[in-house]
């Protein structure tokens, strides 16, 4: 080892960590934050010896130095308990000469004492002139010791566990245990299928008594409903007799739980978890837009799961958003453009759909059209519409308001996932200009009605009977409903998990959506509608691709100046300072 | 030996149904008032103070103890469950501890331990957790070192401390509850 001796300066993203500090007032501990970054004692780590900030404990350091130190109860964002015992190291401290200075070794480095006895790295803050091995003999030893100890009562159902895949008692088993058991006594038997609340199931004979579920409901949702009842081999998680574990963030558990404990009602038996694809996206349930990956296979999304972002959403995300993911394979999906014809809707192909949507638009005078924006669009698309509504010269263009159910965590009160951004792009009065549009249409003022991103305009409070008074009703949209039944043409468009594109959420950050799953049917990608549309309706015919469209953007909204499609990256961009963010303003930091 | 969990006050039956005194109230604020750093470290006291009024903690116990304390239910629950002292059903009115760790083991315990399942017409052969007498007058459990090995096998009666405790003299014992 000594041939890897040398000081290296790491200077761990710093950057990320100042720029990222959003979140932190959510959880109650940030492990792998150090107090002061830049606040540096010299420690060794498997005989390189690193500058690494103080206090930072030895799971982090190595970490940062790209080793690692496997571990089940520790999560950088829960308190530290120590329990699991699978982090143990072998620690070292400067050797003292008698006048305690340190002893030199011949390369001019302190020589270190090495401790006979293993550390737990979770509980151990680093000090000046540590040594930490994180490989050697004895920690291998230990780590096999703990791997038997936990797997002695497990019940080894891999075949049929859902963690299988992606269970850390798996990949240290065969990382750092032994493969065979020498285990010949009776297994201790415990509760299994145990309803823990409306979306989870507990194994309790999988359970290795990490205590992370417990933690996060304690510490970070303040709603202490489980804990551990009786005591040694008999030790049970359980939520208190008669209450249920309901809260809305409690499939954070699910991720949280290192092992086939607690598995998702909602995901269980779907599928084994390689074979999800995985792609990087963002929910689109509110305002907030947490950080995701979706999980899918051959064209069908089976779960969504939050992505760290320490800027948005941390490691969580609501039950809410990741649960909302089955209006994709709903009966009222559009499939096909519709066209009406003798008072019905007929399918139709994709050319006569948009030829007769251009036809309509041409009808009528450019003030007789308004357009509904929606706030479920991403910028790309809502850029698009503005160019064409520009080259047609259509001032009428407005979102329609979504209230969500604001929670005080991640939930916000915005129910459109990109209401800033379509605000940013100046097709947006949050629903003011669009209030007084039932009372135009009934006047004759307006004569056509687009309707983008699936809005109900029904719903939203323009009667069925003033629709029917239009000359055209376009509709675009996912689902079909009240007024996509009414409309002349319906063009099926794209969910998120369908599409590419960005947004920017309620506290101004700009971030990718990246698509997971094909539309079903002959259903297209707004931004493609709206491209077609716009080749059909005015010749422009610029923008052929998510990179050209940004290139366009940025060359025209002075928030997006110097960005690119690569440059937002899959943590996003903060378009401005969260806390000076006022209504309906955004001005680039 | 994993507990039976109960639930609600409402399920609460024997004992722990009876009332709340107004000297068990004034008893608990005594004892909160010890632990003015942190309330939460009187559980124990608190837990011993139900234990020695009703003779369990059963669910209102848990849940009154937990109010008074400004605790979940369920922080409390984790103690009752962890200290094997700690009862959830109530006991016979004389309660038996028989020594099983080594000497008292290797002086006859299991024979003395026989000897009073039959005298208290309790189902011989079973021995996990406590066992209570169809008429409520007897329990008995096996327990750890009761600190006297040598005067194996030791009994505990109650708060009775009992040495040497063979065949005849469990006889003696059992007889002369009253």
């Amino acid at each position: 080892m000594d041939q890897r001796l040398g000081t290296i300066r790491f200077l761990y993203s710093i950057e990320k960590n100042m720029s990222c500090c959003q979140t932190h007032s959510m959880n109650p501990w940030n492990h792998d934050v150090a107090k002061d970054e830049l606040d540096l004692v010299d420690v060794q780590v498997d005989g390189v010896w690193l500058k690494m900030p103080k206090g930072l404990n030895v799971v982090e350091v190595a970490h940062r130095s790209k080793n690692f130190i496997p571990h089940y109860c520790y999560h950088p964002k829960l308190s530290v308990v120590g329990n699991c015992r699978m982090c143990l190291f072998e620690m070292g401290t400067p050797k003292m000469n008698a006048d305690r200075s340190p002893v030199m070794g011949l390369d001019g480095k302190p020589e270190i004492a090495w401790m006979p006895r293993p550390q737990i790295g979770c509980a151990t803050g680093i000090t000046q002139g540590m040594g930490i091995r994180t490989d050697s003999p004895l920690v291998k030893d230990c780590r096999n010791g703990v791997m038997e100890f936990l797997l002695i009562n497990h019940p080894l159902d891999c075949p049929i566990c859902d963690q299988a895949g992606e269970c850390k008692l798996q990949e240290y088993s065969v990382e750092y245990g032994t493969g065979a058991s020498r285990f010949v006594e009776e297994k201790v038997k415990k509760p299994k299928n145990v309803d823990l609340g409306k979306r989870i199931v507990l194994d309790d004979e999988r359970c290795i008594l990490c205590s992370r579920c417990v933690r996060f409901a304690s510490e970070v949702m303040k709603d202490d409903v489980l804990g551990f009842v009786n005591r040694g081999s008999q030790s049970t998680l359980t939520a208190y007799p008669g209450k249920s574990f309901d809260n809305d963030y409690s499939l954070n558990t699910v991720d949280l739980c290192p092992v086939g404990a607690l598995t998702s009602k909602d995901f269980r038996f779907q599928m084994r978890v390689w074979f999800l694809k995985e792609t990087k996206s963002i929910c689109t349930s509110c305002g907030t837009g947490c950080s995701t990956t979706i999980g899918s296979r051959e064209g069908k999304v089976h779960r969504l799961t939050p992505r760290e972002n320490e800027a948005v959403n941390s490691s969580w995300m609501c039950d809410y958003g990741r649960l909302n993911i089955h209006y994709l394979e709903s009966k009222d999906r559009l499939h096909r453009p519709l066209l009406k014809a003798v008072g019905e809707q007929f399918p139709g192909t994709w050319t006569d759909a948009i030829h007769r949507a251009a036809e309509g638009l041409g009808k009528v005078k450019p003030e007789e059209i308004a357009v509904v924006a929606s706030g479920r669009l991403t910028n790309e698309e809502l850029f698009v519409l503005k160019r064409l509504l520009g080259e047609l010269g259509v001032t009428r263009v407005d979102i329609v308001k979504h209230n969500g159910q604001a929670d005080n965590f991640l939930r916000s009160g915005d129910g459109n996932p990109n209401g800033r951004g379509a605000e940013l792009l100046g097709l947006s009065s949050g629903g003011r200009k669009f209030s007084s549009w039932g009372a135009e249409i009934v006047s004759g003022k307006i004569r056509a009605l687009l309707v983008l991103g699936g809005e109900d305009v029904v719903a939203a409070g323009i009667p069925a009977s003033a629709l029917q008074k239009l000359d055209v009703l376009l509709f675009s949209g996912i689902l079909g409903n009240e007024t996509s039944r009414l409309a002349h043409v319906v063009l099926p468009s794209a969910a998120t998990a369908e599409k590419t594109g960005s947004m920017v959420n309620v506290h101004g950050r700009l971030q990718r959506m990246t698509r997971a799953i094909p539309a079903p049917g002959e259903a297209r990608e707004d931004w493609l509608i709206l491209r077609d549309l716009r080749e059909a309706c005015t010749g422009g015919n610029s923008l052929h691709s998510v990179e050209d469209v940004w290139k366009a953007m940025a060359g025209e909204v002075p928030q997006f100046t110097g960005l690119s499609w690569a440059k937002i990256g899959d943590l996003g961009v903060q378009l401005e300072a969260r806390s000076s963010l006022s209504e309906g303003t955004l001005v680039r930091a | 030996m994993s507990t039976a969990l109960e639930v609600g006050t409402e399920n609460c039956a024997g004992p722990e149904a009876g009332e709340i005194t107004p000297a068990l109230e004034e008893q608990a604020t005594d004892l909160i008032a010890r632990y003015p750093v942190s309330a939460r470290s009187a559980v124990m006291p608190l837990l011993h103070l139900w234990q020695e009024t009703f003779g369990y903690i059963g669910p209102r116990g848990v849940e009154w103890i937990a109010k008074k304390l400004s605790l979940q239910e369920i922080q409390v629950l984790e103690l009752v469950t962890f200290y094997p002292w700690f009862r959830q059903k109530p006991y016979g009115k004389f309660h038996f501890r028989v020594c099983r760790t080594l000497p008292c083991a290797l002086g006859g315990a299991g024979k003395t331990f026989a000897a009073l399942q039959k005298l208290m017409g309790l189902k011989p052969g079973t021995h996990e957790g406590v066992m209570v007498s169809a008429d409520g007058r007897f329990s008995l459990e096996y327990s750890e070192c009761l600190a006297s090995c040598g005067t194996a096998p030791v009994v505990l009666c109650n708060d009775n401390f009992h040495e040497k405790v063979d065949e005849k003299k469990a006889t003696e014992l059992v007889g002369g509850c009253s």
